[in-house]
């Protein structure tokens, strides 16, 4: 048999719903023990003081990767039942350089405010608040963005087929690039605290 | 092994094994769903949630509303119980670590109330950043940078390009 599980039939929608909690809990934990929650420890990176947010973002980047590239050649886990983002390239550029403005202003990011809310953060409370009110507000006006929104659709694109390089040349590629990272954030750190 | 004083917040674990186990979530998310894990879009459906108790008529009228009225409804959606379990988990953490502490934080220059202020308009900012992305550093650069998304991609190198840029002018929030 032959992974996602879910398609397999093991367990339905309700049973679906139980494992989106056991899934968020450990999330949720994980996030809490790297110390996510703190708005000062992510805004932190902005200034090249403590690098912990690439730290842990990266290795959790290339530990997933590794792991679907690994179970997908094994042939335990059908790739092609892995649900994949689908490619808008404005929109979701665009987006990134907004949000990454709020991210800068805010410290937290939707997940981590989370955490820092229930962790007794009001700065984390109020993220949350401020996150759900932009969606909303946005989701009201949203007809006017929707040509915006759908424009520059790709479907499913991935690094290998926009590079033309085979799958695993591309994973090595971001294996390497996040080694030397984290290279870098260890000297950046360094040098931060010296100062 | 470190030793910690009685009541005293124990530090944070390290960041490298923590991602490890944070792509081992990941990865089990893939496993088991077939799909990987998300934060804006529980926002995205409680607000669909919301607006279709208050208005029916301007929920069902929004497309990016409307597509989480089907099925089992805005509240069973998957990434609704997803972030109460992120919220569950963190809580765990933290309590066991004694790290539970209510508090604002901000930086050293910046009273409570302008961050409070910074913080609600940082997240709305975000709350439509996520919408244009589909997604944000959970359901954008986790899960579709591992799987090699060139969107997810794209959004990891927007967010972190502008953060880094806006950073200097925002330097009185933080330091």
């Amino acid at each position: 048999m032959s992974a996602p599980l879910f398609d397999a039939g093991l367990f339905g929608d309700r049973g679906a719903l139980v494992v989106a909690l056991a899934i968020g809990g450990a999330f949720g934990w994980c996030l809490e023990r790297a110390g996510m929650g703190s708005a000062r420890k992510l805004a932190a990176q902005f200034y090249l003081t403590d690098l912990t947010v690439f730290k842990v973002m990266f290795s959790a980047i290339v530990t997933a990767m590794l792991g679907a590239f690994w179970l997908g050649r094994l042939g335990v886990l059908d790739l092609g039942r892995v649900y994949v983002p689908e490619t808008y390239v404005v929109p979701q550029l665009m987006g990134g350089v907004v949000f990454g403005i709020g991210f800068a202003l805010g410290g937290l990011c939707p997940g981590t405010s989370c955490v820092a809310a229930v962790t007794g953060r009001g700065d984390g409370f109020m993220l949350v608040a401020g996150m759900f009110s932009g969606v909303l507000v946005t989701g009201l006006w949203f007809r006017d963005l929707q040509p915006f929104y759908e424009s520059s659709a790709r479907g499913p694109f991935t690094l290998p087929q926009a590079l033309h390089l085979p799958y695993g040349v591309v994973v090595l590629m971001i294996v390497a690039v996040a080694l030397a990272g984290f290279q870098c954030a260890t000297w950046l750190e360094r040098r931060a605290h010296r100062a | 092994m470190n030793f910690h004083a009685p009541g005293q917040p124990r530090p944070y674990s390290n960041p490298y094994l923590t991602g490890v186990g944070l792509g081992l979530v990941l990865l089990t998310a893939f496993v088991v769903m077939g799909r990987g894990l998300g934060a804006s879009g529980a926002f995205a459906s409680s607000a669909a949630g919301v607006t279709a108790a208050i208005a029916p008529a301007r929920a069902a009228a929004s497309p990016l509303f409307a597509r989480y009225l089907s099925d089992g409804g805005p509240w069973l959606d998957w990434l609704v119980f997803e972030i109460v379990g992120v919220a569950i988990g963190g809580f765990a953490s933290a309590a066991f670590a004694r790290r539970i502490r209510f508090a604002v934080e901000r930086g050293p220059a910046l009273g409570r109330n302008p961050r409070l202020a910074t913080a609600f308009v940082g997240g709305a900012v975000m709350g439509f950043g996520a919408v244009l992305a589909r997604g944000c550093t959970s359901g954008q650069a986790l899960t579709g940078g591992a799987l090699l998304s060139v969107g997810s991609w794209l959004f990891i190198f927007g967010t972190f390009a502008s953060a880094y840029a806006a950073a200097p002018l925002l330097r009185r929030l933080w330091t």
